[in-house]
C-alpha cells in the first residue's frame, strides 16, 4: 500500500474534535444513552437470544417447541448439510462485488473528475433508481432477462449464449446482486475520489507516468478507503441476500439466505439449525471484515 | 486535468517533441482515457435506470392475471392505483413505519453523533463498535435474531409481531446510518465557529441551537432521507418481524409469485418521481441560498 493512501484521510477529522473535546463525560453519556439502549435491546439482546436458540433442541413430536440446551449438533448440521449453500453465497457475492467494482469505478471517476457542473445531477441519477422498491426492480430484471426478452434474443443471435437462457441460472442471480448493491459501491469510491486533489494525479503525468501507471500508482491508492468501504457495503448484503435468488435464480442450488429464511418462516421446527446458520454466517462475515480491514484498512472505517 | 484541446497529432511531435509537452500519442491515449470514463459513466447510468423504465412501462400494461408479458396499453391502473386489494393499505403502513422510524432514529442518532464527535469519554471505542457492527451484519441475521427474541422473549411481556415490532426493528437498523451521516457533517465543521460563539458569552445550549444546529442541519436532513428510504424499502428484516402486517415491499414480494399487479408499478414509480422531485428541489434551494450568500 502506497503512502499516498494517507492523503485522503480528512485532516479535519483529526483536528476538529471541538472546544469541548475534554468536556464532562456525563453529558456525553446522557446523549448516548437512548441510542445505546435501543441498540442494546434491539440488536445485542436479539443476538444473544439467537445464540441461545442456535443451541436449543426440539421437543420430539412437537414441532415449533424447543427447550434450552447445549446442542452443538445444530452447528454440525449447519456446517455439513449447508456447506454448498455457504460456498454459493460467498462465491456469488464475491463475483457481484467484483463486477460492481468494475462497473462503479468509471462512473465514480467521471463524477469526481469529469462531471463539472453535472456532478450533482449525476449523483441524483445514481441514487434515484433506488427510490423504486428494490423488489420491483429485481422483478423487472426477471422480465429483462427472460427467455423471450431482447437480452437473450441479442445474445443468442450472436451465438454468445450456449445455454439459451439466463433467467433461473446463477448468472441471473449474480447480475441481480451486482445491480442491487451498485450505489453502495459507487458512493464511497466517489467520496474518496472527490476528496483527492486532482493536482496530485496531474503530477503523476508530469513525472512521465502514462495514464495507466498514473491510475495504478496514484489514483487507485488514493481511492482505496472508498474501494474498501464499497466492497464491504456490497459484499455483506449480497452474501446474506435471498431475494435475488428467489426471483431470478434456479429452483435448486439456493444460497444460505434462502435456507435461513425458509427454515425460520416455512419449516416447522427449523429454528435451531436456522439460528446456527445465521450465527455462522455472521461470524464468517465479521471475520472476513476484520481480516480485510486489517489487511487494507485505514484507521477509521466508519 | 489536462485541457482536451484537439490538436492534430503528427508523428514528428510524437518522436522528437520537447520534454515539457506531452507527446501526441500520450495525448491521444489521455483523450481516450478521459472519454472512456465519461462514456462508461453514461452507459452505467442507463443500466441503472433500465429496470425503472421497465417498472414504468409495465404500469401501463393491460394485463390479465399476471403482469409479466406485455399485452397492450391502458391508463386503467393509473386512474385507480388502489384498485387491487391490499396494495394501498400496505403503502400506508410503509409510510407510517417510515415516518415514525425516521423521526426516532434521526433524533437518537444525532444525539449519539454529537456525543461521539464532541466528547472524549470512557467507552467511546466500544460505542463506536456498537454503532458499526449493525451495519456490518447481514440483514437476514438481524431479522432472524429479532424474530427469536420477539417470539421467545418479548412475547412474554405482551409484544406480538406486527406494526410495533416493525417500527422497533426499523429504528434499530436506521440508527447507525444516521450516526455516521451526522458525524461526518459534525467532523467537517470548523470548531472555531463554536469557540467564537462561546467567546461572545453564549452558553452551551445557546451555542448549540443558534450555531451548531443550523450548520449540521443539512447533514441531519440527509440522514433523515437516508433513514426513510432504508425503512421504506426494507424487505428482509420486515419479513421476519411483521407477522400478519403487510408493508409495500412485502406486498410486492408476495405478489411477485403470480406477477406483480400494475397498480404496484404505479405506486413504485410514483414514489421514485416524488423522491427525485424532493432531491432536486432541495438541491435548487441550497444552490439558491448559496448564491444569495455570495452576492
Amino acid at each position: 500500500m502506497s503512502a499516498l493512501a494517507h492523503v485522503t484521510t480528512d485532516p479535519a477529522a483529526s483536528t476538529a474534535q471541538g472546544p469541548r473535546a475534554t468536556g464532562r463525560s456525563r453529558t456525553a453519556y446522557l446523549l448516548l444513552l437512548p441510542g445505546v439502549l435501543w441498540l442494546g435491546v434491539f440488536f445485542l439482546l436479539p443476538l444473544v437470544q439467537l445464540a441461545a436458540v442456535s443451541l436449543q433442541s426440539r421437543y420430539p413430536g412437537f414441532p415449533g417447541y424447543y427447550y434450552p440446551d447445549l446442542n452443538f449438533a445444530n452447528y454440525a448440521a449447519a456446517l455439513t448439510d449447508y456447506a454448498p449453500h455457504f460456498a454459493r453465497s460467498f462465491l456469488y457475492a464475491g463475483l457481484a462485488t467484483l463486477l460492481a467494482f468494475l462497473i462503479s469505478y468509471p462512473l465514480a471517476y467521471a463524477m469526481a473528475f469529469k462531471a463539472g457542473r453535472w456532478r450533482n445531477l449525476m449523483l441524483i441519477c445514481v441514487i434515484a433508481p433506488f427510490f423504486t422498491s428494490f423488489i420491483l426492480r429485481t422483478f423487472a430484471w426477471s422480465q429483462i432477462l427472460a427467455d423471450e426478452g431482447w437480452v437473450v434474443g441479442v445474445l443468442s443471435f450472436l451465438n454468445l449464449l450456449p445455454g439459451g437462457s439466463i433467467i433461473n441460472t446463477p448468472v441471473a442471480v449474480v447480475a441481480g446482486l451486482t445491480y442491487n448493491f451498485l450505489p453502495f459501491m459507487v458512493l464511497p469510491i466517489y467520496a474518496s475520489l472527490e476528496r483527492a486533489d486532482p493536482r496530485v494525479i496531474e503530477a503523476g503525468g508530469d513525472l512521465y507516468a502514462n495514464g495507466f501507471t498514473t491510475f495504478r500508482t496514484v489514483t487507485l491508492p488514493m481511492s482505496m478507503p472508498g474501494v474498501l468501504a464499497g466492497t464491504l457495503l456490497t459484499f455483506i448484503p449480497a452474501a446474506g441476500d435471498f431475494v435475488n435468488m428467489e426471483l431470478l435464480g434456479p429452483q435448486r442450488g439456493k444460497m444460505v439466505g434462502n435456507v435461513i429464511n425458509d427454515q425460520f418462516l416455512a419449516v416447522p421446527g427449523g429454528y435451531p439449525v436456522a439460528a446456527a446458520l445465521s450465527f455462522t454466517l455472521m461470524a464468517a462475515i465479521l471475520a472476513m471484515v476484520f481480516l480485510y480491514v486489517r489487511r487494507f484498512g485505514t484507521e477509521e472505517l466508519v | 486535468m489536462a485541457a482536451m484541446t484537439p490538436t492534430t497529432p503528427t508523428s514528428s511531435t510524437a518522436a522528437s517533441g520537447p520534454a515539457q509537452r506531452p507527446s501526441a500519442a500520450r495525448r491521444a491515449r489521455l483523450w481516450l482515457a478521459n472519454h472512456f470514463a465519461v462514456i462508461a459513466a453514461i452507459l452505467v447510468l442507463l443500466y441503472l435506470f433500465l429496470p425503472v423504465a421497465y417498472t414504468f412501462a409495465f404500469s401501463f400494461n393491460d394485463h390479465g392475471r399476471s403482469n409479466i408479458v406485455w399485452q397492450g396499453f391502458t391508463w386503467e391502473h393509473w386512474q385507480d392505483p388502489c384498485g387491487v386489494p391490499g396494495v394501498c393499505e400496505s403503502l400506508v403502513t410503509s409510510l407510517q413505519v417510515g415516518v415514525i422510524s425516521t423521526v426516532v432514529a434521526t433524533v437518537l442518532g444525532t444525539l449519539m453523533a454529537l456525543a461521539m464527535v464532541r466528547y472524549r469519554f470512557r467507552g467511546r471505542s466500544a460505542s463506536n463498535l456498537l454503532i458499526f457492527v449493525p451495519m456490518a451484519t447481514p440483514e437476514i441475521v438481524m431479522g432472524a435474531a429479532l424474530l427469536t427474541i420477539f417470539v421467545q422473549g418479548f412475547s412474554n411481556i405482551g409484544i406480538s409481531l406486527g406494526f410495533g415490532t416493525i417500527v422497533f426493528a426499523h429504528i434499530m437498523f436506521c440508527l447507525s446510518f444516521v450516526v455516521v451521516t451526522v458525524k461526518a457533517r459534525l467532523q467537517s465543521l470548523d470548531p472555531r465557529i463554536e469557540e467564537a460563539a462561546q467567546d461572545l458569552y453564549a452558553g452551551p445550549l445557546q451555542t448549540f441551537w443558534s450555531v451548531t444546529f443550523p450548520l449540521i442541519l443539512p447533514g441531519i436532513a440527509g440522514a433523515a432521507m437516508l433513514a426513510f428510504s432504508l425503512s421504506f424499502d426494507d424487505f428482509i428484516i420486515t419479513n421476519f418481524v411483521s407477522g400478519n402486517e403487510s408493508t409495500f415491499p412485502k406486498f410486492v414480494y408476495v405478489a411477485s409469485r403470480r406477477g406483480i399487479p400494475a397498480e404496484a408499478n404505479v405506486i413504485g414509480f410514483s414514489m421514485f418521481v416524488i423522491a427525485v422531485l424532493l432531491v432536486v428541489g432541495a438541491q435548487v434551494v441550497s444552490s439558491m441560498r448559496a448564491s444569495r450568500y455570495k452576492s
